[in-house]
């Protein structure tokens, strides 16, 4: 469960990484495309040779759902409705693979790599259980 | 047996050369306590584990910490035979601590992130794939004794 303090912390997160969202994004993606290459079984039309536009435009989309999300911090469930039934009954991602570990951790890692020390302990906890939350939300519609 | 290109031992010892094993040891083990508070279960005798800043000032915990990534050096010193490497400790994590195999995983993930504060940018796409396989590896090795 988010706690207040959970909460003001994400946020602050967001506001460090303001106007950097599609770097970032793209970051993210790239690194889980290469660390878990399985990821890329959903993306066949990408070019995946290098960090290309169509994964920079992919990114911007993710992370401005996020940014959504995080603004929405509070009805979750509401911020995710439609992207939630996207993934249900389109997309159809295996929920375990963006739910849990590879989408989070490759962005706490594009997000480390800048924030440095800023990507406190309490800050890592906090975007973590909110990455952990936006996922079991995505993932209600599944079944 | 695991295969490792001369690209990804290079990519380990590289990092592993800048590595202050005492600090990001300390620092892992302190953000797998925070993050994920449950792992304290195993940490009963530490003493105060009450708050994020009381984790990390815990003594006992930056000791301990640095003896599990001090054990991570021995794996890449033998990055071509860590089950051997591991096999003795398999048991004891098994046997001893009793602890679930999920939790090297997690700890494995925490380290990636821990080197990411620390080398900013240089820890590129690459190398974070490097490091992903590693931690796992040595994961799987840790888990290969338990019955």
């Amino acid at each position: 469960m988010l706690t207040a303090e959970d909460k003001k912390l994400v946020q602050q997160v967001w506001g460090k990484v303001c106007g950097a969202e599609e770097e970032i994004g793209a970051d993210a993606l790239w690194r889980m495309f290469h660390s878990y290459p399985a990821t890329k079984t959903y993306f066949p039309h990408f070019d995946m040779t290098k960090c290309s536009d169509q994964i920079h435009g992919h990114g911007k989309k993710v992370m401005t759902a996020l940014t959504n999300a995080v603004k929405n911090i509070d009805n979750l469930r509401q911020a995710l409705s439609e992207l939630s039934k996207l993934h249900a009954y389109n997309l159809r991602v295996d929920p375990p693979c963006f739910s849990l570990q590879f989408l989070s951790l490759c962005l706490q890692v594009a997000l480390a790599t800048r924030l440095g020390k800023d990507y406190s302990p309490e800050a890592h906890s906090a975007i973590d259980k909110f990455m952990s939350a936006v996922a079991t939300t995505l993932a209600e519609k599944y079944r | 047996m695991v295969h490792w290109t001369a690209e990804e031992k290079q990519l380990i010892t590289s990092v592993w050369g800048k590595v202050d094993v005492a600090d990001c040891g300390g620092e892992a083990l302190a953000r797998l306590l925070i993050v994920y508070p449950w792992t304290q279960r195993f940490f009963d005798t530490f003493g105060n584990l009450s708050s994020p800043t009381a984790i990390v000032g815990n003594p006992k915990v930056r000791a301990h910490g640095q003896k599990v990534l001090t054990s991570f050096g021995e794996a890449i010193k033998n990055l071509d035979n860590l089950k051997a490497t591991y096999s003795k400790l398999s048991e004891l994590h098994c046997e001893k601590l009793h602890v679930d195999p999920e939790n090297f995983r997690i700890l494995g993930d925490i380290l990636v992130i821990v080197l990411a504060t620390h080398f900013g940018k240089d820890f590129t796409p690459a190398c974070q794939a490097t490091w992903q396989k590693l931690v796992g590896v040595v994961a799987h090795a840790l888990a290969r004794n338990y019955h």
